[in-house]
């Protein structure tokens, strides 16, 4: 270790356990200074644990921290951020009836005769929001603004803190593609002022088009290290999965059957009471996978609620089966044969300090083989946990842990376990791969298409194309609450969508294109 | 094989820290309570090593001594469960006190207006009194699922309605024919049964027995089954709760009727078990209130809550003790209580001291 001090970040051999599980095992990682490097593993192969035991948040067992060649021992966040280390995690932690400034000097307020400096806040935020090209509102509430802004202001968080080693724990899971480029953008400029990022994602294009290099992580060691211009997005997902993995999707042609949803001119508001559907209306068919694409925003989260049951509709009609199942209650909706896999795994999907096992249940926990009549019978119940817990390989010690001590792909496959075993005659899936590993992604999108074979009907709300466009048999665009049009797969095309999400009726667009 | 034995293993030793972990922040809690309490007796020249061996020896001295030292549990035990129940949805139920009242005048007039055969008599003065009152608390539960009123403002003002309410009842139409400002005698047959007969003075009835299987069947509820289960979820997650078609406000509405029925089971027990008669109350007699400070100090779990319920069960057996004996002023077990409430409150710092325990020890870290 000759040139120690182009190292921003070394840690040699961290080991650290948790009951059960060997979270890292021996694991090394350097970080050089001013690059952008990419940490790749499967869901629960280790890499959150990794980075907090490096800000501070988990104590290692075993290994040595080295910052700018200095050996440190780093017990707690403060540590981290003395040393120049900043982190944004993937859950935010920011405080919602709050401006933005105000966020971002929480715990290192400027002040002024001892009060505090809000003016100096603002300027001082104004100020590096200019220099990093981040374009935010330093007087705007936390609660008005994107995700994507509020990302943006955790990264200023850490800046406002001094940071020049950050790290990203999957910053752009929850970001649409426009913001994915931008935050791509602001790592540049970041890195061009010298600073140094960590970068957690399950995306490979994202870590082929701006990681240095990439460390892979499997199964809590750390397996190798390459540089990305080196390797392509196919050798690294084999490198992390430890076997072939089959990025593309493989299906036959869709044979429908009858109708089995009817959306019918739906109106409904947003939480803001605006309108966000504006008389949509559509039809899933049985044995098709039926897509929704959009920009984030034009009304397919309040879709999703509409039916089941979450949101209440204005006027229109839903039917289920040749029932009209309009504003009827979620468990009814649910009895009749729907399934509902909701975009936000922490907020709706989970109970998040319920065990494994209770979250398995959650909606279907009145019914045999888990109830009779009032009793629990925690035994099936358990039994059919491991079973899934088998089938949909979630990396946990057991079922009895808490859902919060998985990792976040971990978690997203609890539900989607839970959802699957419900054999719905309608899936709703609402970005059923945010967040989990390309192996995953490969068996997820293995039990949609098996869903549809099945004569089932799936409708899947993603706001990535890939996806959308790997699955789908058919592709509905909806912008500003209404859907545009409906393309069969085999006229869909990736610009063609795009003009059309951004609201060009279908016509034009093939126009244009001639 | 081994791996699995391993994990077992494991799974153990997290359950074993888990526990340490509930019992260590109380513990230290009513340690620093009593040790607190010592302070103030030194400083008004009073010896502490005499008023703790006073309050212990009164508290387990005698058979006398245990059996008033379990009245003084039993209502606890229940107006505990209340707070610790109604907290288990989300909800925090400061209406103890006038649930309380509400199941106490009930319970008198189910005892004095009907004579029938104890056999129904006890079992039907005791449903009546938790109708009352479950449909008292149930209310608040009510106004905060379909109006979104919240429950503490609620059932604050409940506690004073009835409050005036009893007093009214008690003082007027349901006053007895003697001077005393009380209800009528309850007759024999819904008296409860005496647990010591044979101890003179004995005052411990099976209302104490009630208390025990009440916080078992608490616990059942809870934890095994489907009820249990829906309420939990809507307090740990309300937003999943819908998501999965459990209905909040329905499980609101249950749970403060629960949680208003065990409160109403205090004044219950009381009327049926020591008093046969419902006074005129001039204020709250603060079962209710208590009932928080045991709900916090037993983690909001039906077996905590009877340790906690037990803990000042004792401290108020000893008070009046203590001050005749002792020379220690009763009030100054109230201090002891708030100190004991106040380090629990303030449980944050036993959570980080356990936490960096198991760190050591490479247990389940929850910082996330
Ligand atoms: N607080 C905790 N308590 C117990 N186990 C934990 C805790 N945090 C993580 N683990 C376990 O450690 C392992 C590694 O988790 P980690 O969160 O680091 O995975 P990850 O690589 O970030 O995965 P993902 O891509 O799904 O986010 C998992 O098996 C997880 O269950
Ligand atoms: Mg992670």
């Amino acid at each position: 270790m000759s040139n120690q001090n182009s190292l921003a970040v070394d840690m040699q051999g961290i080991t650290k356990r948790f009951p059960g599980v060997l979270a890292n095992d021996n694991v090394d990682f350097q970080l050089k200074r001013g690059e952008i490097h990419a940490l790749l593993g499967e869901n629960g192969a280790g890499k959150s644990t990794l980075m907090k035991c490096l800000y501070g948040l988990y104590q290692a067992d075993e290994g040595d921290i080295f910052i700018y060649g200095d050996k440190v021992k780093i017990n707690t966040p403060n540590v981290a951020i003395n040393k120049g280390i900043g982190m944004v995690h993937q859950h935010f932690m920011l405080v919602q009836p709050f401006t933005v400034a105000e966020n971002i000097v929480l715990g290192s307020e400027p002040t002024k005769n001892n009060m505090i400096d809000m003016k100096k806040a603002i300027q001082d935020v104004e100020k590096l929001s200019e220099q990093y090209g981040l374009n935010v509102d330093p007087r705007a509430k936390i609660h008005e603004i994107s995700v994507g802004m509020q990302q943006r202001v955790e990264i200023l968080k850490t800046l406002y803190r001094g940071a020049d080693i950050l790290i990203l724990d999957e910053p752009t899971a929850v970001l649409t593609p426009q913001e994915v480029h931008e935050l791509i953008e602001i790592m540049e400029s970041l890195t061009n002022e010298g600073k140094s990022i960590i970068f957690i994602t399950h995306k490979l294009k994202e870590v082929k088009s701006i990681a240095d290099r990439v460390t892979v992580i499997r199964r809590g060691k750390s397996i190798d290290v390459v540089d990305t211009a080196d390797a392509t997005t196919n050798e690294l997902a084999n490198m992390m999965v430890g076997r072939e993995v089959i990025l593309e999707v493989e299906k036959s042609a869709a044979e429908p059957g009858e109708v089995i949803l009817e959306v019918e001119n739906v109106h409904a508001d947003n939480d803001r009471n605006l309108p966000a559907l504006n008389g949509t209306s559509f039809q899933v068919k049985r044995g098709e996978i039926f897509g929704i694409a959009g920009v984030d925003g034009n009304g397919q989260s309040e879709l999703a609620e509409v039916m089941t049951g979450l949101r209440k509709l204005k006027s229109g009609k839903i039917m289920i089966n040749g029932k009209n199942i309009t504003n009827y209650s979620t468990r009814d909706i649910i009895e009749s044969g729907v399934s509902h896999i909701p975009e936000d795994r922490q907020k709706r999907g989970l109970v998040l300090d319920f065990s494994l096992f209770e979250n398995m249940i959650l909606g279907s926990h009145y019914k045999p083989p888990y109830a009779s009549g009032v009793n629990m019978n925690y035994s099936s119940i358990k039994k059919e946990s491991k079973r899934l817990i088998k089938e949909f390989d979630i990396r946990t010690p057991n079922e009895e842990v808490l859902a919060k001590s998985l990792s976040g792909g971990n978690q997203q496959k609890v539900i989607l376990a839970r959802e699957f075993n419900r054999n719905p005659e309608l899936l709703i899936a609402a970005q059923p791969t945010r967040g989990v590993d390309v192996g995953a992604i490969e068996f997820i999108h293995k039990r949609l298409v098996e869903q549809r074979d099945a004569g089932k009907a799936v409708l899947l709300i993603s706001l990535e194309l890939d996806e959308i466009l790997s699955l789908s048999d058919r592709i509905a665009v909806i912008y500003e609450g209404k859907i545009v049009d409906i393309l069969d797969i085999k006229d869909a095309t990736e610009e063609k969508l795009g003009l059309m999400m951004a609201g060009a009726e279908s016509e034009t667009v093939v126009e244009g294109g001639e | 094989m081994s791996e699995e034995k391993n994990i077992a293993i494991k799974k153990e030793e997290n359950r074993y820290y888990e526990m340490l972990a509930n019992f260590i922040g109380p513990f230290i809690s009513v340690i620093a309570g009593l040790l607190v309490g010592a302070i103030f007796m030194l400083s008004i020249g009073r010896s502490p090593l005499t008023a703790y061996a006073v309050l212990f020896n009164s508290a387990f001295g005698s058979l006398a001594g245990i059996s008033e030292t379990l009245v003084n549990t039993t209502p606890l035990i229940f107006t505990g469960l209340a707070v610790a129940f109604a907290f288990r949805t989300g909800l925090f139920n400061i209406g103890g006190d006038g649930q309380f009242l509400i199941g106490y005048i009930s319970a008198a007039w189910v005892g004095y207006i009907i004579h029938v055969p104890m056999i129904i008599h006890v079992p039907f003065a005791i449903l009546f009194g938790i109708i009352t009152s479950g449909i008292w608390g149930g209310v608040a539960g009510l106004l905060k699922a379909k109006l979104g009123v919240h429950e503490v403002i609620t059932t604050i003002m409940m506690n004073y309605i009835s409050l005036y309410l009893v007093a009214y009842l008690a003082g007027g139409p349901l006053k007895g024919a003697t001077f005393l400002p009380a209800t009528k005698k309850i007759f024999d047959s819904a008296k409860l049964i005496k647990l010591m007969p044979n101890i003179r003075g004995s005052r411990l009835s099976i209302a104490f027995i009630l208390a025990l299987l009440t916080a078992y069947l608490i616990y059942y509820i809870l934890w095994k089954t489907t009820i249990g289960y829906e309420i939990r979820a809507v307090g740990l997650n309300s937003e999943a709760a819908r998501y999965s078609g459990i209905k909040a406000a329905k499980n609101m509405i249950l749970a403060m009727f629960i949680s208003g029925g065990l409160a109403g089971m205090a004044g219950i027990t009381q009327v049926l078990g020591l008093q046969h008669r419902a006074y005129q109350p001039f204020g709250f007699i603060g079962y209710g209130f208590t009932g928080i400070a045991v709900a916090l100090l037993g983690k909001n779990h039906p077996a905590g809550v009877v340790l906690g319920a037990f803990l000042f069960g004792i401290l108020q057996r000893g008070s009046m003790q203590m001050q005749s004996i002792a020379g220690v002023p009763k009030e100054l077990v109230q201090i002891i209580q708030a100190i004991i409430i106040f380090f629990v409150a303030a449980e944050y710092i036993f959570k980080y001291i356990a936490h960096k325990l198991k760190e050591n020890k490479g247990g389940v870290t929850s910082v996330e």
